[in-house]
């Protein structure tokens, strides 16, 4: 293989089955009962939670997979690009946050 | 604008087998019966899609004749049980004998649909600059359900699939079928919507995508409609021509056949009707014609709308190629949208 993250693996995201089928058909069985159903939230919120989910963990795979359960479950673009704008802000949140964390430090390292 | 390709058809040996699959599933798809007619009258048009399976352009020459059309409404008069006329392109309304044939189905007593593209009614035609803006009273006067593409709700999508300025036009001309009362609430002039991806994904769900649709042009354009259709993209011509270009086809079709759905296939719209082509030959959809696979009898005799036999058109074998898993998958897809 020349390069990490081939869009052509993720096909083979069943493969995960392999050594370990009982685990893997376990979580495909919650993934699918989660994602693939309209229950409290609908489908395309979900689709929608989930892109911004695999951006806020940088994952390719998902995204490419996500950007098209967007569409297929009739998300606008300005919808999956606000979803993406949220994991931003919550990762910048999550940053400045934690300079609570860096202003209680710097109140005892000032006697 | 994408330049126009004409594509010769040429339809190589196939890894995936239609025919196959509905054995496996244990289907049989006879023909049911014979409610529409549905005609092609040109494949001239003032747009060019990216998706367009008819390759329809503003210099297609092709027409169905005087002759063809005199013929189809033979047929509409002789078989009462053929209670639907279905007239498409192309923009069926440059056909030089539009008007007459829609007047002759409507005087017959036959509920006439016109698949009208909406932006015919601002730019004319392209070949003779014939203005077209009578339609939308033209319609209401003939009590037309007018049938018409709107791939979104918003201009993005919608311009990248039909072309620049597309949205803009389709949703004033939207405003003046809602003026002669199509789409209006109490009105009996019916409008609906065709939505399709503008890409290789399946459509969303039919009912969810109609509210979007409704809510959001009431909301920033004013304007109403009555039912969206959705229609799944079918891997031929122009849209194939993308999807190999793009280096999606494969893919495409895997996801049609992982998405099959035997339900969606006892829908399939070609059990209920036929499909003329210009040059009067029948074809079992409007995708099979722009393959130009001929309808045939049980004895493979090619039928045509010019020695029409009613039984014999009836006991065909519909049929099928590796472009009908556009219509079984998921939620299926026909001319009247989803199946499923």
């Amino acid at each position: 293989m020349s390069n990490y993250y081939e869009s052509e693996d993720l096909k083979k995201f069943g493969d995960i089955g392999q050594h370990a089928k009982a685990l893997a058909d376990d979580f495909f069985r919650y993934y699918g009962n989660v994602t693939g159903t309209d229950g409290a939230l609908s489908k395309r919120e979900k689709a929608l939670i989930a892109l911004a989910v695999s951006h806020a963990q940088k994952c390719p795979y998902c995204i490419d997979a996500y950007t098209t359960q967007c569409l297929e479950t009739g998300a606008n673009p300005e919808q999956m690009m606000e979803a993406v704008h949220v994991a931003a802000v919550m990762q910048a949140g999550i940053t400045l946050v934690h300079s609570v964390q860096m202003q209680n430090h710097l109140k005892k390292m000032v006697l | 604008m994408s330049p126009v390709v004409r594509l010769k058809i040429a339809i190589p040996p196939s890894k995936y087998d239609f025919e196959a699959q509905l054995r496996r599933n244990g289907i049989d798809l006879p023909p049911l019966g014979i409610d529409t007619l549905q005609v092609n009258v040109t494949k001239l048009c003032n747009q060019v899609c990216r998706h367009c399976h008819v390759d329809a352009s503003p210099d297609r020459k092709e027409m169905l004749s005087p002759e063809g059309i005199a013929k189809c409404l033979e047929v509409l008069e002789r078989h009462p049980q053929i209670a639907k006329l279905d007239i498409t392109g192309g923009a069926p309304e440059l056909h030089p004998g539009f008007d007459a044939f829609v007047e002759k189905a409507v005087a017959l007593g036959k509920h006439v649909m016109v698949r009208h593209n909406l932006t015919v009614q601002l730019d004319g035609n392209p070949q003779t600059k014939e203005n077209k803006e009578y339609l939308p009273e033209f319609f209401a006067r003939n009590r037309v359900e007018v049938i018409s593409s709107l791939p979104y709700y918003q201009e993005y999508f919608t311009d990248a699939q039909r072309g620049s300025g597309v949205f803009r036009k389709s949703m004033e001309a939207m405003r003046r079928l809602n003026a002669e009362g199509y789409g209006v609430q109490g009105s009996d002039l019916m409008l609906n919507l065709v939505y399709n991806p503008v890409g290789p994904y399946l459509p969303a769900a039919q009912a969810g995508l109609e509210a979007d649709y409704k809510r959001e042009l009431k909301d920033k354009f004013g304007l109403v409609f009555n039912s969206l259709y959705t229609i799944t993209n079918m891997p031929i011509n122009r849209f194939k021509l993308h999807l190999d270009k793009s280096g999606q086809f494969e893919a495409y079709m895997e996801k049609l056949l992982a998405a099959f759905n035997p339900a969606a296939a006892a829908d399939v719209m070609c059990r209920s009707l036929i499909s003329v082509g210009h040059d009067g030959r029948i074809y079992d959809c409007d995708f099979n014609q722009m393959l130009e696979m001929d309808a045939v009898d049980a004895k493979r005799k090619k039928l045509s709308i010019f020695d029409f036999d009613f039984g014999r058109t009836l006991q065909r074998p519909i049929q099928f190629g590796d472009h009908c898993f556009g219509c079984t998958a998921g939620a299926g897809s026909s001319c009247g949208g989803a199946t499923a």
